[in-house]
């Protein structure tokens, strides 16, 4: 009985170590592609060589990419953007949610219900239209010491921000939250005297640290893989985000090592996100029953 | 556990206030067409490219020194140029000057992006294929053109017992063949022909259509640019799509081949590489003498090769045309055409130009690409609906490469690209 459950968690482990080994070859290529010449890359390709760090190894690649590419000033830019944007979403969002889960207010399933039903509308069909409404909107600019007022938000960092703020697929995540969250919590905070706003900010949203993790990777990881919309409303490129940049090494000779050097540096961002918000993350999905 | 809450709550705060903030000195400097009279903006596909940007900024540089209107360059990537100028185009926010690929001058002139170039150069030493003409008007114009061609080991030809191709005595049909025949023999290689099958979007109508012309069919009908029934599924066209896919049956080329064909070619994956110019000094410096450079095969009609590459056109809206007219007018002199030809290892547009680079002077290393551009590069069609024929056409080639009966393939393409072009009212003008 024994030997026969150590095979079998021996087993599960082989099968884990396998998975572990397929999900994470495609990151190791890259890095250790990232500090080979091209030649050495496909000459490797055939081989286990290509996932080794053997051979003609430099930053060479990297060094390039800086070249090319104003690589840190996009970073920078993605960086602000993702973080701007998942503050808010965060909060407007949880707002929305917490006014359609907690408030009695009349017609609020229609209202949920027509949230969810933009989850069906793809972006691509909404971008035209989208392009040409932010290039209608007013905003306030600063000359000198006066503000004044311009029209269009195009080639701006706000445009790249503000519509992705709202999002109606954290709205249903916080909202399937908020009702696992017993709502006599809401009804003591009340006789102890709370608002809407105190128990939404001290006896709800704290609970909801899961949810909020989700929301914040699930905001930020297409703000950081934002490509289209940039490429639509950004023209100058200090206002670049990482995206954009990949496609600068896409010339009639592409340089695979810098393609590698400029994928390993815009990825790091994203572990480093996921690891440091991963138990929260795993926790929200399965108590919401969402798969990714 | 409610501070948490409260600093979230802050750091939105803070996030709205930055994006205020970001809105004062982050905004961008797009100038639509209709900006400030004295500086006119460019868009450029070069972003990435540093060698072709500081050659054009460079001309952009000179011609500011002297002209009271300054020009100001913007580059976007090439992969996604197109959609950035259909993008601005519908938001009315359009540059003055910007630059396009050959072939979708047409369209672009047809959907008014852009106006008729009124340019005091003399356009009459330039390469056809770098003027770019619809309905009688010179809509854009550009520095430099490409030209595809074979390239090969000498060493590898002469063990096959292969002979050179040459301009004067091209590869036939049947040598190509036995060409491909004697290398497969050799062993060397899983495939001797890389024709670069991996590749997508306008690789495919530039790569293959050539063929299909040198068969004798075409993409479509030439003589009003109405229909491709006949041309596109013709026999000429059907008995192309045989011999196409015949390469892969016979085991000459894969279906699909690596992403990088040239690097496979240098690292000897492939005998024969069917490929464009801008990979010559690639190949050059990694073979040295051992590199030979061949015309592309006649298959009955003689080789051909796409015409067009990039060039630059004024938009319709731009507020101070007559400034957009005279930077163009003053980047297109010689020496500024060849500075962005060795730039780009690319074929300068002029006579004039390419006097100054020793590669493309007579006799020089790169001279055949230019004889190869002037005596065999056809044009893609000139017409507004060469972007739905570059795509049918890409899907049709896929199609056949993974087995579909050539003429069911080349019919829905026919179809698709007669239906288009009757919707649209003929693209009329």
């Amino acid at each position: 009985m024994k030997n026969t459950l150590r095979l079998t968690n021996a087993g599960t482990m082989l099968a884990r170590i396998l998975l572990a080994i397929a999900a994470v070859f495609p990151i190791v290529f890259m890095l250790v592609s990232s500090l080979k010449p091209d030649t050495q890359i496909f000459g490797d390709m055939s081989s286990v060589a290509a996932f080794l760090p053997i051979g003609n190894i430099s930053v060479d690649n990297y060094t390039a990419v800086f070249d090319r590419v104003p690589a840190a000033r996009f970073l920078i830019n993605s960086i602000g953007i993702s973080a701007i944007t998942v503050a808010l979403g965060v909060v407007i969002n949880s707002m929305c949610a917490f006014g359609l889960s907690r408030m009695q207010v009349r017609g609020k399933r229609i209202v949920f219900g027509a949230i969810l039903a933009t989850l069906i509308v793809p972006f691509q069909t909404l971008a035209l239209p989208l392009l040409w409404w932010v290039n209608q909107l007013p905003w306030l600019e600063m000359n000198g010491f006066s503000l004044e007022l311009s029209k269009g938000w195009l080639d701006t960092y706000q445009v790249q921000i503000i519509p992705f703020i709202a999002n109606a697929f954290s709205i249903y995540l916080y909202h399937q939250y908020f009702e696992s969250i017993p709502k006599e919590l809401d009804e003591a905070a009340r006789i102890d005297g709370a608002g809407w706003f105190k128990i939404y900010r001290q006896v709800v949203m704290p609970l909801a640290g899961p949810a909020t993790a989700t929301v914040a990777i699930l905001t930020f990881l297409p703000a950081w893989n934002s490509y289209l919309w940039p490429l639509m409303v950004v023209q100058s490129e200090e206002l670049r985000p990482v995206m954009v940049g990949m496609q600068y090494f896409f010339q009639l000779n592409v340089s695979w090592g810098q393609v590698m050097a400029y994928g390993s540096l815009i990825t790091i961002p994203v572990v480093v996100m996921f690891i440091a918000f991963q138990r929260s993350f795993i926790n929200s999905i399965a108590s919401s029953g969402v798969k990714g | 556990m409610n501070k948490k809450v409260s600093r979230v709550l802050v750091a939105s705060v803070t996030a709205a206030a930055l994006i205020g903030t970001l809105g004062a000195c982050g905004k961008g400097s797009a100038s639509a067409s209709s900006g400030d009279a004295n500086e006119i903006t460019m868009w450029t596909h070069n972003a990435g490219n540093v060698e072709e940007l500081g050659a054009i900024q460079n001309i952009v540089d000179a011609f500011n020194k002297e002209s009271d209107v300054k020009v100001k360059v913007q580059a976007f990537p090439q992969e996604s140029y197109n959609d950035s100028v259909v993008a601005a185009a519908s938001a009315g926010n359009l540059p003055c000057i910007v630059d396009i690929d050959g072939p979708n001058v047409p369209n672009w002139a047809w959907a008014q992006y852009l106006a008729p170039l009124k340019l005091t150069t003399d356009l009459s030493t330039h390469l056809p294929s770098t003027v770019a003409k619809w309905e009688g008007e010179t809509y854009a114009v550009g520095y430099y053109d490409v030209a595809l061609a074979m390239m090969a080991r000498a060493s590898d030809l002469k063990e096959a017992g292969v002979r050179v191709a040459t301009i004067e005595q091209p590869w036939t049909k049947a040598e190509f063949e036995d060409a491909m025949t004697k290398l497969k023999a050799l062993g060397k290689w899983d495939y001797p022909l890389d024709m670069g099958t991996a590749g997508t979007g306008e690789w495919l109508p530039y790569a293959y259509s050539p063929f299909l012309q040198s068969f004798g069919g075409d993409l479509i009908d030439r003589t009003d640019y109405q229909s491709a029934d006949g041309k596109l599924n013709g026999d000429a066209a059907v008995a192309w799509a045989g011999w196409f896919k015949g390469l892969a049956d016979q085991g000459f080329m894969a279906t699909k081949s690596g992403k990088d064909s040239t690097q496979d070619f240098l690292n000897n994956k492939s005998a024969v590489l069917y490929t464009g110019s801008w990979a010559a000094d690639k190949a050059r410096t990694a073979l040295g003498d051992d590199l030979v450079v061949m015309p592309t095969v006649d298959l009955g009609k003689g080789p051909k090769i796409g015409g067009a590459s990039w060039q630059w056109g004024v938009t319709t809206g731009c507020a101070n045309s007559q400034a957009a007219m005279d930077y163009l007018s003053f980047s297109l002199k010689p020496e500024n055409v060849a500075a962005v030809a060795t730039a780009t290892g690319t074929i300068p547009a002029s006579t004039g130009a390419a006097a100054l680079i020793p590669a493309f002077a007579e006799g020089g290393v790169n001279r055949d690409f230019l004889t190869y551009s002037r005596d065999y590069a056809l044009m893609r069609p000139e017409t507004p609906a060469y972007p739905i024929i570059a795509n049918e056409f890409g899907k049709a080639v896929q199609d056949i490469l993974a087995g579909a009966d050539a003429k069911s393939a080349l019919d829905k393409a026919t179809k698709s690209i007669d239906t288009n072009i009757k919707s649209n009212g003929g693209y009329k003008n």
